[in-house]
């Protein structure tokens, strides 16, 4: 049956497809009605709160909460001994987790949670924490990553590292990754001119809008509820019960609205707290997060420290390319510096290609996933040194990264050949727009950057509900951050063959469907749609079998067909076609319910670069930087909801910017966070940007039905880059250290001009 | 914690001069509410001034203007008269925050605030303005460099409240402006700031300015030496240089998360040499 090889339908006359239709959760989101994770309340709820490390390393020594505890209202205090018991049973991984929710025997940097209340109120809650005594023993601490690999760096744990950090290394050092191919000592023999640069990024938050936060309630028989904004309940549900040693049948987790993720939200912070407070005091706890706790102690991302050597031919042919990254992922292992050393050069067919990854500890909190983590600030260094380069050679840079995409067949830098791909389409439909060509003012410069991410499928389970209505219910297991419901409900209308509106689609809970992954490595059009598309397959393929007992045929003999069922030609019989709905209201009678459903581990996501053009003006006497201009190009493969495949070329540009020119975290020698709120650390403001303007470029994905790409990470790959050598070009100086913050600029100009 | 609202300028004096904990005036509350917030105070009393009438006016006095306390950034904002004779004044109040906050925000609480970087601070310093200051022991007028002692601490004394803000009557051909240097467009603290106000003689020539920077030092401040750099000047460049190792020369600031000693003192200059050229052409001066 044709509907068994997805491939066939690639190239379609769209219906619903590609259409703009308004958002289900729209309406309630702008008028307040939506609920997000601390709009859940319960009877006899009680406030939980956190008390955090002052230290950014220090042992600790004895924790003291008898006077919290004997403080009227108090219902319950936690400590890392509550999770004792269960600690020897974790895996490493899981064993971070936990330490870095509840701190064990050191606490690692400044905000790391050393004990938590519940309480009657927020007020008590308070006094409570002020009455915890906690001995610290403070230890010496290191914040750079470049300081934290040196021999003498004080040292988070003695025994983090894995067999691939070579003998000699500070202990800070845990992992070491390698990838490329070819031999670059002979691609650099080849070359006309080589560039080598150190560049620096400075730690960046999501800065997701909506703070952490979660209400559980554990019953005396160990039965669980958990509401709270997550990018995935499964992952919740798994890690919280493994870190209270529960039964993942016992706790059902519900994922809320939720105000931005950006991948901050696909790990847990507050939730196994909230749950061992529940468990303590026999109440329900919510769990609200402070702007200042989720800077100071959610998962920011890497700073970095890049090397990034290219040699090139005065024709502008890359002979070879090498990386050395360093990461620091805060004070557990797991920075993403093997992604960025995977993706550093993806975009380039280099013949001669080799990139090694170090994976630093510090401490800072344990960094969590943020857009294609790892990947903008290698793209920056990369794209940087290709930008000099071609100054140098006076190439233009659009035609420099033409002659070297990567293309279908290519090998990458980190061994994946390519199948189609849409790298060079981005840089034609660049070259084409008006954008590359505009003129400049005085103080102004343009950059490129090209970016690439690899996308991700993953395990998905969906669900689709025929109503005898004629409507459809649609059961995702995906949190919806960018506008899924949408899409979802586009290609299930789009394949049963009905209207948009007659769809709805749910976000359901872990006891209503199977596993779902997180909603990360922008999976979810590309997964969850699948899966969407094939339980609608499947739907269909029990409507035509009850088509056919309605008719008294052979089921074989009834095909589906812009939503109706037919009889599949001449010898079928003649019968008038039977719509979903005519189907569905006789279901009863012809076997019960008719749902459809699908059970898959996505591959096949297909890989989405981008194209990044930007126009800066820099002050010079001031070094403040204005983006005058910003197009996106970017390959979606298939834009389901258009609308929101902008809006996430438009997102991934603006935290871009914000991360490029002055969002950074800034550290006090005492090792404390300085800047724990929106208004030092400092996201870009609506009046700070441009229309930033995008364009669709679509290259279909075979490895689904519809062609579709994820969008959601490639989005932010280039920007700093672009920002970068658009600032360069307006300042007349190399920026080698992001943010470029007024100060860090002035200094480089100036720098510039005593040389 | 208590929340009193009064009617009456002398209540409001009455229930502060009685508090024994700590109170707090209560403007638009875009600082107060904000340090609520985040925990830094508690007050046991908070006083909001915003039912008292008298504290809404913006009254002509004298050839100048008179601003109640409780005027908030917005209306001043729209007020045509303040705009025309003190556009630098005015121009400061609507940098602050956004448009929201600025509904809400009040030049007074800008100054009572206490912080260094308070935008209102330099432009109402280089304009010469008074603070009125009503408290127990009856009325007192101080000039609006008075206010700020360090950052956080201002000069009122206990039961004291600011009541108005008085900007003076000036001669023809006199222009002001203000400048700022954030690193966003809005919604950010100055990491510098200047502002310059200036009368011109018939000639064209400089025949008074007062000069004041912010984020420089624990404290706004005045700069004489930079002032008397433009005086009898038709701020050619040579002037305008003079005017910036001034102002560079007066600076004390830190390093901080903001910005760094050296960026401070260097802008600054920066700053008021530009704060300077808009305050000639507003003062009908060569540009
Ligand atoms: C989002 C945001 C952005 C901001 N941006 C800026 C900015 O760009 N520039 C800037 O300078 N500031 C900024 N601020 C700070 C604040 O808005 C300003 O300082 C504002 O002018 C304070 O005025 P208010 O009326 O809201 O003061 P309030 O918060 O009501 O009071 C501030 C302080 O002054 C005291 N006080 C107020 N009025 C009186 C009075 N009449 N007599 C005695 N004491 C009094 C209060 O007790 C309190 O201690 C921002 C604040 C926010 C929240």
């Amino acid at each position: 049956m044709p509907l068994d090889h997805p491939q066939d339908l690639t190239i379609k006359d769209f219906k619903i497809v590609g259409q703009r239709p308004l958002r289900p959760d729209g309406i309630d989101k702008v008028t307040g009605r939506a609920r997000f994770g601390a709009d859940m309340n319960a009877p006899g709820m009680l406030v939980g709160r956190v008390l955090r490390s002052p230290h950014a390393h220090a042992r600790i020594k004895s924790i003291d909460s008898a006077k919290a505890e004997a403080l009227p209202g108090v219902k319950a205090v936690v400590t890392g001994a509550d999770f004792g018991a269960v600690k020897d049973g974790l895996d490493d991984g899981m064993l971070d987790v936990l330490v870095n929710c509840m701190a064990q025997d050191k606490a690692l940097y400044d905000g790391h949670a050393v004990a938590a209340v519940a309480a009657i109120s927020q007020t008590v809650a308070r006094q409570a924490l002020k009455l915890i005594e906690v001995d610290y023993e403070v230890l010496p601490h290191v914040l750079d990553v470049d300081a934290a690999m040196q021999p003498d760096a004080p040292v988070l744990h003695e025994e983090a590292a894995d067999e691939s950090v070579p003998a000699g290394f500070s202990k800070n050092v845990v992992r070491r990754y390698e990838f490329g191919h070819g031999d670059v000592a002979k691609g650099f023999a080849e070359a006309d001119r080589i560039v080598e640069r150190r560049f620096k990024t400075e730690a960046a938050h999501q800065g997701y809008i909506e703070p952490h936060a979660c209400l559980a309630a554990m019953g005396p028989d160990g039965q669980a509820e958990l509401w709270v904004c997550t990018q995935g309940h499964y992952m919740v549900r798994n890690t919280c019960a493994a870190l209270l040693g529960m039964d993942a049948s016992q706790l059902r987790v519900t994922a809320s609205e939720i105000g931005g993720g950006f991948g901050g939200k696909t790990t847990v912070f507050i939730e196994p707290l909230a749950l061992a407070l529940s468990r303590k005091a026999g109440r329900p706890v919510k769990m609200t997060m402070s702007r200042e706790e989720v800077f100071r102690a959610t998962g920011p991302t890497s700073s970095s420290s890049i090397d990034v050597k290219i040699g090139m031919t005065r024709e502008g042919r890359i002979t070879a390319a090498s990386g050395e990254l360093r990461y620091q992922g805060g004070a557990f292992p797991g920075s993403p510096v093997e992604f960025g050393a995977m993706s550093a050069f993806a975009a380039y067919d280099v013949e001669n290609v080799k990139t090694v990854g170090w994976d630093v500890v510090a401490n800072r909190p344990k960094q969590a996933a943020y857009r294609a983590p790892g990947a903008p600030m290698a793209a920056y260094a990369v794209e940087s040194v290709i930008d000099e380069l071609c100054k140098q050679f006076d190439l233009d840079p659009l035609s420099v990264r033409l002659k070297n995409a990567a293309v279908e067949g290519t090998t990458s830098s980190f061994g994946v050949t390519y199948g189609k791909i849409g790298l060079s389409a981005t840089l034609e439909a660049a070259r084409a727009h008006p954008h590359y060509s505009a003129a400049l003012g005085p103080n102004q410069g343009r950059g490129l950057a090209c970016g690439f991410w690899f996308n991700f499928g993953g395990e998905t389970c969906v669900s689709l509900n025929v109503n005898a209505d004629g409507t459809v219910g649609l059961s995702v297991g995906t949190p919806d951050i960018g506008g899924s419901r949408a899409s979802m409900c586009q290609m299930a209308a789009e394949e049963l063959g009905i209207a948009y509106d007659k769809v709805r689609t749910v976000v359901a809970d872990t006891a209503s469907l199977g596993y779902n992954d997180v909603t990360d490595g922008s999976r979810v059009t590309f997964a969850s749609g699948l899966a969407t598309i094939q339980a609608a397959r499947d739907a269909i393929r029990k409507l035509c079998g009850r088509a056919a007992r309605m008719w008294g045929i052979d089921e074989d003999a009834v095909i589906w067909e812009e939503g109706y069922a037919k009889p599949a030609g001449g010898n079928a019989g003649s019968f008038e076609p039977l719509s979903l709905a005519e189907i569905a209201a006789v279901s009863a009678r012809t076997g019960g319910p008719i749902a459809g459903h699908t059970e898959v581990n996505a591959d096949g996501a297909g890989q989405s670069f981008a194209t990044h053009l930007v126009d800066s003006e820099v002050d010079p006497e001031t070094g403040k930087v204005k983006i005058l201009r910003y197009t996106v190009f970017q390959d979606a493969g298939k834009a389901i909801h258009p609308s929101y495949v902008e809006g996430q070329f438009q997102g991934g540009a603006v935290q871009g910017i914000g991360w490029a020119l002055n969002e950074e975290y800034i550290y006090g020698e005492d090792g404390r966070l300085q800047n724990p709120g929106f208004l030092d650390y400092r996201v870009p403001v609506a009046s700070d940007l441009p229309m930033i303007d995008t364009v669709i470029v679509e290259v279909p994905n075979p490895g689904h039905p519809y062609g579709v790409r994820g969008v959601g990470e490639t989005s932010i790959v280039p920007p700093l880059a672009a920002i970068a050598n658009s600032v360069s070009a307006a300042a007349a100086v190399r920026m080698t250290h992001l943010p470029m913050s007024p100060p860090r600029i002035r200094k480089a100009i100036e720098e510039a001009a005593g040389r | 914690m208590r929340y009193e609202a009064p009617r009456k300028l002398k209540r409001a004096v009455a229930l502060l001069s009685a508090e024994s904990g700590v109170a707090r005036v209560l403007a638009g509350g875009t600082d107060l509410l904000v340090q609520l917030r985040s925990e830094r105070i508690e007050p046991d009393l908070i006083l909001d001034i915003k039912r008292i009438e008298s504290m809404h006016a913006i009254a002509a006095e004298r050839g100048g203007y008179r601003i109640g306390a409780a005027v908030s950034c917005a209306a001043l904002g729209e007020h045509a008269g303040v705009k025309q004779l003190w556009p630098g004044v005015v121009e400061a109040a609507t940098l602050i925050g956004s448009t929201q906050v600025q509904g809400r925000a009040t030049m007074a609480g800008n100054l009572c605030n206490a912080s260094p970087a308070a935008d209102a601070a330099p432009a109402l310093i280089a304009a010469g303005a008074t603070v009125a200051i009503a408290g127990p022991g009856g009325r007192r007028e101080v000039p609006a460099e008075a206010i700020c002692l360090a950052p956080g601490r201002n000069a009122l004394e206990k039961g004291e409240i600011v009541e108005s803000l008085y900007l003076p009557a000036r001669p023809e051909r006199s222009g002001d402006a203000y400048l700022r240097l954030i690193p966003r467009s809005e919604m950010d603290i100055a990491v510098v700031s200047a502002g310059v106000s200036l009368s011109l003689d018939a000639a064209g020539r400089c025949s008074a300015a007062r000069v004041a920077l912010g984020a420089v030092a624990p404290r706004p401040l005045r700069v004489e030496a930079a002032a008397a750099a433009l005086i009898g000047s038709d701020l050619d460049e040579a002037v305008l240089a003079v005017l910036a190792a001034a102002c560079a020369a007066a600076c004390d600031p830190i390093d901080d998360k903001r910005g760094t000693v050296e960026y401070r003192t260097e802008v600054a200059g920066v700053l008021a040499k530009r704060a300077a050229v808009i305050a000639q052409t507003r003062a009908g001066g060569a540009a």
